[in-house]
């Protein structure tokens, strides 16, 4: 199926008294039309930074996107000027936080912060945007809309926010919805109704999501495809079964192995932990940034990163060894 | 199907009886009302708008300018209750024409101070960087620049110079204009200062990068989401420079560069009465105190507001 966006090769850099910090190495993914891709990986792997140079909002100084190409649709985004940008934002691209507490704007209802997108984009008045508003806060299930949409976010709780914040990013029935962690600051209960929520929204309307967390528990429920992230680098990308079934990289076994299940009969043994530390992005070591934490490596792990490389179609992995055996693929 | 009704239904009621939260402005209004010498400045200075704008339904400003040479320099009597000036005018008649311009002028001199403060002060703190330094050096230069004597030598330069114009049915001079524009073109820096700051914190706030994903443009973002959320210092820091506008105005018009004769304010009324300090105090005590009272009324509102629209202060209960 023809991908929507694809990521080609991107390298985002910040510049920080520290030195440059390498966010985002070489990266590239890609999203079918109407399938949700799950990012995972942990804090600090390039996962939101990624997806901030999909909209372009990636702050120059001292971000910069260094090289790459970002195709929305056959066109890329990072030729696009800021105005022709601003009519894909919201319009075509929606996007979710994570912290529905502090993204929306404390002195403005949150009718107005949701028809703001189809006032933006449809040249609606907002008196016209009311009636489609009303309709999204329903939608998202949001009781008594008429009379909600006029209170002010500190009248809702986390979730109903979470509910604003996915009502704003679908009031223009955007093509594709980023979506940054946005069950992580909600307590499990409520995750789970924002997750099916979106995958009503999703079979209803068609659009493609991209599903940024560190729960592997959401993104099996979610994803149709997984791309998983390690120090600004894929390192394994595969359909959400494989990955579950049959994952390839150490790293992504270490995260499998790092979950609660609840067929463990042996209540009294202890998560498994990564030791260590994700690399600082600063440091460029020759080697593999898995390396110092990785069990499996090997010689050549220490002189020579390993590119992305597939090793089944549609499964790609970034690794020297082949786990099952413990020797140099 | 009866069941999501009657769940519908119930959530209805309950809805019904909701008692919704104080909406940020009947917050601020809540605690204006108990902070008790804001509420007393406040009473204060609509009995003044009363005095200067109501007593003129009662006579003529021709009738307050008209010299009665018979009476000069004639202290408070039951005609004349303020006493008359040095060319036999009605002082009391005189205030009340006076304070309507006095009024006037502060009024409109913080609203040229505020749409310039706030503009440099938005545009600086948003956009940062070079635009930032330039507009921020502007300011600086034009705070290193007495205020005094850039008020002279714009009122001098420009006095005179623009015909008279009519408001309220009454013909005023140009120089009123010219004072209006001068006080607020030498006043915006604090302000313009007070809003930078704010914008630069508040764009860096989550909300603005939410506002970006929905499309929205640069100057939307600056004067729909993040101007609202600086609204408070930006009204205190206004109310407060109108007390500021006055004293300007008063003082330059002492000096005999403001609004120019036979138009009275409050300030211009002052101008003659220095001659007769100890011999006439009726000239300057009445006008003088009627600048004191206002200047004094409007601090007291801009402190009330000043704490009211303190997101953090509390509302009593009780």
């Amino acid at each position: 199926m023809e991908p929507i966006l694809e990521l080609k090769n991107l390298e985002v850099n910040f510049n920080t008294l520290d030195g440059v910090v390498h966010a985002v190495n070489d990266v590239s993914y890609s999203v079918k039309e109407g399938k949700t891709l799950g990012i995972v990986g942990e804090s600090g792997c390039g996962k939101s930074v990624s997806v901030l140079s999909i909209m372009r909002l990636i702050q120059e100084p001292p971000g910069k996107i260094k090289k790459g190409k970002i195709y929305y649709r056959g066109q890329d985004l990072l030729k696009l000027s800021e105005e022709e940008m601003e009519h894909i934002r919201g319009a075509e691209i929606g996007m979710v936080f994570q912290d529905p507490m502090t993204y929306l704007n404390p002195v403005l209802t949150i009718g107005k912060q949701i028809s703001e997108s189809l006032v933006v984009h449809k040249g609606m008045t907002y008196q016209e945007a009311d009636e489609i508003t009303k309709e999204l806060l329903n939608v998202v299930g949001i009781p008594n809309p008429t009379d909600r949409m006029k209170d002010y976010p500190h009248q809702f709780s986390g979730g109903m926010r979470q509910r604003v914040m996915i009502a704003m990013a679908l009031s223009c029935n955007p093509r594709l919805l980023i979506a940054d962690e946005p069950t992580t600051a909600l307590d499990v209960t409520i995750q789970a109704q924002i997750v099916e929520l979106t995958k009503s929204l999703q079979e209803n309307l068609g659009m493609a999501v991209i599903w940024i967390t560190h729960d592997l528990g959401v993104v099996a429920d979610l994803a149709d495809d997984v791309v998983v992230m390690y120090a600004g680098y894929v390192v394994e990308e595969a359909d959400v079964f494989t990955i579950y079934e049959n994952p390839q990289h150490p790293y992504t076994n270490f995260l499998l192995k790092s979950l609660p299940r609840i067929d463990n009969t042996r209540r009294s043994e202890r998560l498994a932990t990564i030791p260590g530390f994700p690399p600082d992005g600063i440091t460029v070591m020759p080697g593999c940034p898995l390396m110092p934490r990785c069990k499996f490596a090997v010689e050549r792990c220490n002189h020579e990163n390993p590119p992305l490389r597939e090793i089944a179609p549609g499964h790609k992995i970034a690794c020297w060894v082949e786990i099952s055996t413990g020797k140099e693929r | 199907m009866e069941a999501t009704t009657t769940e519908h239904e119930r959530i209805k009621y309950q809805e019904e009886f909701r008692t919704s939260p104080l909406k940020p402005g009947q917050l601020v209004w809540k605690r204006f009302l108990q902070h008790r010498m804001a509420v007393f400045g406040a009473i204060m200075l609509i009995v003044l708008i009363l005095y200067s704008f109501g007593g003129a339904l009662f006579f003529t400003e021709a009738e307050a300018n008209f010299p009665d040479l018979s009476i000069l320099l004639t202290g408070p009597s039951v005609e004349h209750p303020f006493g008359t000036d040095t060319v036999g005018r009605d002082i009391f008649k005189r205030t009340v024409y006076g304070g309507q311009i006095s009024l006037l002028i502060g009024l409109s001199a913080v609203i040229v101070e505020v749409f310039v403060g706030v503009l440099i002060g938005a545009i600086a703190g948003y956009y940062g960087g070079w635009i930032d330094s330039l507009l921020m050096r502007f300011t600086e230069a034009m705070f290193n620049i007495p205020q005094l004597f850039l008020l002279l030598v714009m009122a001098k330069l420009f006095g005179g110079k623009i015909p008279p114009i009519e408001i309220f049915g009454r013909e005023l001079s140009g120089s009123v204009i010219v004072i209006i524009v001068i006080i607020g073109l030498t006043s915006w820096m604090y302000l313009a200062r007070i809003v930078r700051a704010n914008f630069l914190s508040l764009k860096e706030r989550d909300f603005v990068m939410a506002a970006q994903t929905i499309g929205t443009s640069n100057l939307s973002i600056i004067f729909k989401h993040i101007l609202p959320n600086s609204i408070a210092p930006i009204i205190v820091s206004g109310t407060l420079s109108v007390a500021n506008a006055i004293i300007t105005e008063a003082y330059i018009s002492f000096l005999g560069l403001g609004v120019q004769a036979p138009t009275a304010t409050w300030g211009n009324m002052l101008d003659r009465a220095y001659n007769y300090v100890a011999s006439a105090p009726w000239l300057w005590i009445f006008p003088g105190s009627l600048i004191v009272l206002t200047v004094l009324s409007i601090n007291f509102v801009g402190d009330g507001l000043r704490d009211a629209a303190d997101p953090h202060g509390l509302v009593k209960v009780e």
